[in-house]
């Protein structure tokens, strides 16, 4: 177990520098963005961007670059958008509201989707089998903008419950905040309770018609006892490991939620680097959803050897 | 010497000694019963009962036919932007005059004060266009003015958007003005009305306003039986250009149709008629106009055609490299499977966004937009496909058959494909059927975002229209509901469909996850 975590591990870190490296000799291909004529700031930038080595081989900048992101945590200065700031504390700024939006989801959307698992599973092939599971497959398939559509539409526009986007400010925990996240955690919640409902009902399925379901009926516990005592407890080994992974994904955030709801956070962050160019933001984010991805896919293929001894971690596909 | 002899005698049977052993009996098992069915008939049978699968398979059809036709039964392209029929609901006229409330243009207009219902009033007068439509809600506010009660009406209203557009001032060239005069007396369809100057109406720069005001907010006078007085210009000396054709039923003969403008005329145009001159048809759109002025019926059924192609395109290319890739991984394992394996992982762990931003920044200018997207989703997409096979030649590599093939010489590349690939086809088609709308998912989401902008090669593309709906969702809803409608759809659709199709070709699979 711990041979193959530090495996993992090691690989994990191997597959970010070249997907780092990558990316970076890409961004540092691109020219630089302008600077507007008769700017008061045109040497300063010219004198870091020598000291960054703009004029060197890609390698050396690289190197350059990795010496200052784990020397000086310095990730670079905003070229466009935030123009002069450090990235990094830009970054650190728009975490929360991302966190808080994805938590709230998180916390909605978990039990809702594992309830409604459950259910369709113990009614399957009855309507509110084939209800779940054709809400389900209609909320995997179409991505959430388009549902967010119809959340903005309905509850915000005609029916006035919610604000149109999220409201301004740093008040995190304050009652309006919380109102005028509500569209965009509904927006973001849809999803992973479908995705959540097909797991559980798959995974509930598939264990309810096992042998040792009957065996327990058979030694005289009730419909109920042996659900949640062996099927569920079966179940589990598949969903604890998806929580995990949700929520390490929930400082990523959703990219197009964020735009819609224009919650100030990682996500819009990211969209607006691209669209306007701003390429030390751009390659930060980038480092950091690769990462994300990577620790994610790690925490939920490790968790299962904790929750399920009997998985043997490490053994040839 | 016996040895030869025997042969000898063996060697010359004469033929008449021969008999047919059997010639009207067969040696074979007895025959089935029932006709013999293929993997891809057994398939075929399995799919047709799955009736979510089939529900699937027509709204695909359907789906497919609205792109094909759409574009072609459309009076528009997507190059035909309106600037005045921008963001306007569904209208066919034919189908409004029967005032069953759909296709009708309408739109509601809330809080309307007496002004400007006589405002609606004129323009229904002036151009035989009524733009109201229905009078949903009457207010009654009660005010003291001047020490006196005073009742003030407010209306919600539904009008017909199109009519409401009423007239236009417009700067003709003497050319045109005289082609429109010559249309009109072909069409007897009146287009250019006689004209108002501004200081004649207290001067309200609105070209709706043709009758005598009494102050700049348009109250209109009105004569002994309650009419409007016309207000239209008499001053000859300023009049643009000669009109002989078409006047106005009442009118006296001295009012002008056109004014001054230098090296050209300004003229009323009644924009709806106007519109048929320069289109040579009425509006008609069957989904509404979108926010760029795009008839929507045309533009969803080009932006589609764009999306399924390209999603096709991808799936294929996809499909080829990933069968390729995997059957080597596969089919040779050890070093080269976990070297193969490694560089697949790496790859796939870039998100798809970084992706097609750098191909977008780097390749695009160079061979231009389409095929640096088709790049982007070319260099990860083929991974999937590639575990799928590198899966199934794992399993089938060791059988029997595969050993018997190569005991017969076969050399690796026709084990690979010759016999051991055929069987890992219907993985592979049930793979493709989920691969399409996940490449029109993603695809549409990057055009929406606008990280990838298709629109100057196929005109427009779902995503682009559904953001162009976006920014006008609360006035009019149509212009996004349409195609986001459209493409959940496809995407349902195109879902079920693979679904069907994994149950059908993989019967052990049933239900895994769906």
């Amino acid at each position: 177990m711990g041979k193959y975590v530090i495996k993992r591990l090691i690989f994990m870190v191997f597959t970010l520098f070249i997907i780092t490296l990558m990316c970076f000799v890409l961004v540092r291909m691109l020219p630089p963005a302008e600077l507007p004529p008769g700017d008061p700031h045109t040497k300063i930038v010219e004198a870091r961007r020598e000291a960054l080595g703009y004029n060197k081989p890609y390698l050396e900048q690289f190197g350059i670059f990795l010496k200052n992101v784990f020397t000086k945590g310095d990730w670079g200065v905003s070229d466009v958008l935030y123009f002069g700031q450090d990235v990094f504390a830009i970054f650190v700024s728009k975490l929360p509201a991302t966190m808080i939006v994805n938590f709230y989801s998180i916390i909605l959307s978990i039990p809702i989707g594992i309830a409604l698992g459950i259910w369709a599973a113990l009614r399957k092939n009855t309507w509110v089998d084939d209800t779940i599971s054709t809400l389900t497959m209609a909320l995997i398939s179409v991505p959430s903008f388009v549902y967010a559509f119809l959340i903005q539409y309905f509850l915000a526009f005609k029916l006035g419950w919610f604000p149109f986007l999220m409201k301004e400010g740093t008040d995190w925990f304050s009652w309006p905040m919380f109102v005028s996240m509500i569209p965009a955690v509904l927006s973001l919640s849809l999803g992973v309770i479908a995705g959540f409902t097909r797991t559980t009902r798959a995974e509930l399925t598939e264990v309810l018609t096992s042998e040792f379901m009957l065996l327990a009926r058979t030694k005289g516990l009730t419909k109920v006892q042996a659900t949640v005592r062996h099927a569920l407890k079966n179940c589990m080994v598949v969903i604890v490991p998806s929580i995990f992974g949700e929520f390490i994904s929930i400082i990523g955030g959703s990219l197009i939620i964020e735009k819609l709801f224009s919650v100030p956070g990682v996500g819009q962050l990211y969209l607006n680097s691209i669209n306007g160019r701003d390429y030390p933001l751009f390659m930060l984010l980038t480092v950091f959803y690769t990462a994300i991805g990577l620790v994610a896919a790690i925490v939920v293929d490790i968790s299962y050897g904790f929750i399920d001894p009997r998985i043997r971690m490490g053994s040839k596909k | 010497m016996m040895n030869e002899a025997t042969k000898n005698i063996y060697e010359d049977i004469p033929k008449e000694m021969f008999e047919l052993a059997q010639q009207d009996e067969t040696l074979h098992d007895t025959k089935l019963e029932t006709k013999a069915r293929g993997y891809f008939a057994d398939a075929l049978v399995r799919f047709r009962k799955n009736r979510a699968s089939v529900i699937g398979a027509w709204i695909i059809f359907f789906l497919l036919l609205f792109s094909l036709l759409s574009p072609i039964l459309s009076k528009y392209t997507v190059r035909d932007q309106d600037k005045y029929y921008v963001n306007y609901p569904p209208y066919i006229r034919s189908i409004a005059e029967k005032k069953i409330g759909i296709f009708d243009g309408a739109a509601v207009h809330a809080s309307q004060n007496e002004a400007a219902m006589a405002q609606w009033k004129a323009v229904a007068i002036e151009t035989g266009y009524d733009p109201l439509l229905k009078i949903l809600e009457t207010t009654e506010t009660v005010s003291l003015y001047r020490g006196k009660e005073r009742i003030t009406k407010t209306y919600k209203i539904q009008t017909n958007k199109y009519y409401e557009q009423g007239m236009i001032f417009r700067v003709l060239s003497f050319q045109e003005f005289e082609d429109i005069q010559k249309w009109q007396d072909e069409t007897g369809i009146q287009v250019i009305y006689p004209f108002v100057e501004a200081k004649d109406i207290k001067d309200i720069t609105s070209a709706n306003v043709w009758y005598q005001v009494s102050d700049n907010k348009g109250t209109p006078k009105y004569d002994k039986e309650g009419n409007f007085i016309p207000a239209y210009s008499t001053n000859t000396a300023k009049e643009g250009a000669p009109y002989h054709s078409k006047r106005l039923e009442n009118d006296p003969g001295n009012w002008i149709y056109s004014m001054q403008k230098s090296g050209a005329v300004q003229c009323r145009v009644c924009y709806y008629n106007y519109y048929t001159y320069v289109n040579g048809h009425e509006p008609m759109y069957i989904m509404g106009t979108n926010s760029m002025g795009m008839d929507l019926f045309c533009a969803i059924g080009i932006g589609s055609r764009f999306s399924i192609i390209f999603a096709l395109l991808v799936s294929v290319i996809n499909l080829t490299i990933g069968a390729v890739y995997g059957a080597i991984q596969g089919y040779y394992g050890g070093a080269v499977d976990m070297i193969m394996d490694r560089i697949a992982d790496i790859l796939y762990e870039v998100p798809f966004i970084v992706v097609s931003t750098l191909f977008q920044l780097h390749l695009a200018p160079k061979v231009g937009v389409v095929p640096s997207f088709l790049f982007a989703f070319v260099l990860t997409g083929w991974i999937g496909m590639a575990a799928l096979v590198r899966k199934q030649f794992y399993r089938f590599k060791s059988q029997e058959f595969v050993m018997a093939a190569r005991t017969l010489g076969a050399s690796d590349w026709r084990l690979m494909f010759k016999h051991i690939f055929p069987n890992a086809i219907g993985t592979i088609i049930t793979s493709c059927a989920l691969t399409i709308p996940g490449v029109i998912r993603s695809e549409t989401t990057l055009t929406y975002l606008g990280i990838v902008n298709i629109a100057d090669f196929a005109g427009t593309s779902l995503g682009t229209l559904m953001s162009q709906g976006q920014t006008s969702m609360t006035s009019s809803p149509h212009a996004m509901f349409f195609p986001a409608m459209y493409f959940a759809l496809l995407l349902i659709a195109f879902n079920l469909f693979g679904n069907g199709l994994r149950d059908a070709f993989n019967p052990s699979l049933r239900g895994v996850d769906d």
